[in-house]
């Protein structure tokens, strides 16, 4: 049984404007059976935090190209991506990549 | 440091001074004489100026090369073995910084950057590497200089509306510097000129506005073995990176798959600060100039993310290079420059996507609405732009729900909506049915409206109702039916 988790969950880069535009987030991840991971993290993300548009935010059990996910301040490819288990107090950045000039 | 200088205007005569014993009446005429007599040159002064900036447009325009796909080639710069006084003046401050020193401004001075986009980020980038004696710089640009570019690109002026932005900011750039060689390319970087244009440079900087562009001068910055330094913005947020740097990753590495088209927002939808452009330019300007004088860049690797709202720069750690990456990997399958509007599913000359998800009897002209709105046809309006760009301007009859709550079915926004169709349904005569019209900005949201109406069944009173869109929005209305619209 995995306690429950203090995580900061934020969002930049347009990404926050699916979340009513609030940009950073303090949330408490519950208690489950399995240690909570990014995997389930979007899970949960999609049912309490999104807003609108979840297409644009989700693809699959993934988050859609384009957007980068940080866990403190490190790209996820470098912790295992999905896999990576949450840390108390972890805080997990998903940054839409900008196009303009 | 910081001297005033010992007399201003020693070298203009002195204007003759009216006579003090003069009578008062005497005084007051040769004032009046003097201001006249100003007036006059004033004139004439702008009279000049007007004259100079038409011949120079007209230079500009002239130096103009013929259309053709491959660029004019230009010959490498010879590595520079020491600085001539004037230089050493010039550069002096930056020359007494031990990190750059003699030989650090040696390599900027046979150094070549080429600057792909010459709008927000490229104009303060070329700027600085200008002012820093960058030897030879390539701008590449396809747009002409417009109004609302003038906010946040400021190489280009007034003056040059109308021209190509590769030569407005040659131009302004010999004016800044006259030792760095531009270079001007007006087109579009191509899969067919990008490679051998990349080549001819040391250091590439994508100052560009869209996503197939970005994987092509990824990709011909990979193949051609240049460091790129990448920026973009958008709103109060940017973003910079150094990809293909001493085993970094490439663009591809970070972003393997394109976005989705319609997950893109260009800083004509989305908006963005001209200051935020210009951040985001100095650091790029910054990131080249370490490059180019071989002190190393500090974002290979990292991602500096600024949030200009909050007032704060972030780095992140990003991946290293990718084995498997199509581009930079082990067994690269982009051995050649591809079709990347295809890869994109969009395009990277056209400024407003144009969506087509309505046929042609669920919309209607500006002409056609005007005669509609002219003969008084009992209709309502709906536009459901967001509320901020309401505020820029409207059409006084239109009913305002934006989209996004349409989409959320807001209550609210859904009760009066049906409140205003009831109560325009009541002027529409016996037999005849009432017109839904939805506007917005440029046709592409309000054939979304259009479809989220047509499923609506919580507003019963749409039901029985014919609902179109006005192709072109509001845009279209200023271009065609009302010049005094405001354009934005």
């Amino acid at each position: 049984m995995a306690a429950p988790l203090s995580v900061e969950v934020e969002f930049g880069g347009g990404a926050e404007l699916l979340f009513d535009g609030v940009k950073k987030h303090q949330v408490t991840l519950p208690g489950q059976e399995e240690p909570w991971d990014i995997r389930n993290l979007l899970v949960w993300i999609k049912k309490n935090l999104l807003k609108e548009r979840p297409e644009l935010f989700i693809q699959g059990d993934s988050v859609r190209p384009g957007i980068l996910v940080l866990v403190n301040d490190a790209d996820w490819e470098l912790l295992g991506e999905l896999d990576y288990q949450l840390q108390d107090q972890d805080n997990i950045l998903f940054i839409s990549t900008l196009h303009g000039g | 440091m910081f001297g005033l200088p010992q007399s201003l205007g020693d070298d203009k005569p002195e204007p003759e001074m009216p006579c003090t014993r003069q009578p008062p009446a005497d005084v007051a005429m040769a004032a009046r004489e003097e201001v006249l007599a100003l007036q006059a040159q004033v004139a004439q002064r702008e009279e000049e100026l007007e004259s100079l900036k038409q011949r120079l447009a007209a230079a500009l325009a002239a130096e103009r090369e013929p259309e053709s796909e491959q660029p004019a080639p230009v010959s490498p710069l010879p590595p520079r073995a020491s600085l001539s006084r004037d230089e050493i003046l010039r550069y002096s401050r930056q020359l007494v910084l031990p990190e750059l020193g003699v030989q650090g401004q040696l390599r900027l001075a046979a150094a070549s950057v080429l600057i792909v986009g010459c709008g927000g980020l490229g104009c303060p980038l070329a700027q600085y590497l200008a002012a820093a004696g960058v030897g030879r710089l390539g701008l590449v640009d396809y747009d002409v200089v417009e109004m609302s570019n003038l906010a946040r690109q400021v190489l280009h002026d007034e003056a040059l509306a109308g021209q190509a932005k590769v030569f407005s900011a040659a131009a302004s750039l010999r004016c800044l510097n006259s030792a760095v060689e531009c270079v001007p390319y007006a087109q579009a970087l191509t899969a067919a000129t990008a490679l051998d244009l990349v080549r001819r440079y040391d250091v590439v900087a994508d100052c560009s506005d869209n996503a197939p562009t970005r994987y092509l001068v990824s990709d011909a910055c990979v193949l051609a073995g240049r460091p790129l330094v990448s920026a973009s913005a958008l709103r109060f947020e940017g973003q910079i990176t150094v990809y293909h740097y001493g085993g970094g990753p490439c663009y591809r590495c970070v972003f393997p798959q394109p976005p989705p088209a319609d997950t893109v927002t260009s800083c004509a939808d989305g908006g963005v600060l001209g200051v935020v452009t210009g951040v985001l330019g100095c650091l790029q300007a910054l990131e080249v100039l370490k490059i180019a004088a071989g002190l190393g860049p500090s974002y290979s690797g990292r991602l500096l993310l600024f949030d200009a709202l909050s007032g704060c720069f972030r780095c992140v750690r990003l991946r290293g290079r990718r084995p498997d990456c199509a581009a930079c990997g082990e067994r690269p399958t982009v051995t050649a420059l591809q079709d990347y509007e295809a890869l994109c599913g969009s395009s990277a000359t056209e400024k407003c996507r144009s969506l087509q998800l309505l046929g042609p009897e669920e919309r209607i002209s500006v002409t056609d609405y005007k005669r509609l709105l002219d003969a008084g046809a009992p209709h309502l309006l709906l536009d459901v732009r967001p509320r901020v760009e309401v505020d820029i301007c409207r059409l006084p009859h239109a009913l305002h729900v934006p989209l996004t709550l349409l989409e959320r079915r807001d209550a609210e926004s859904l009760r009066l909506l049906g409140d205003a169709i009831r109560e325009q349904g009541r002027a529409v005569p016996e037999g005849a049915a009432l017109r839904v019209y939805v506007i917005c900005k440029l046709g592409n949201d309000s054939q979304k409206a259009v479809r989220l109406l047509q499923a609506l069944p919580r507003v019963p009173e749409l039901a029985s109702l014919r609902v179109q869109d006005v192709a072109g929005g509001l845009m279209a209305w200023a271009a065609k039916v009302d010049g005094s619209f405001p354009q934005y």
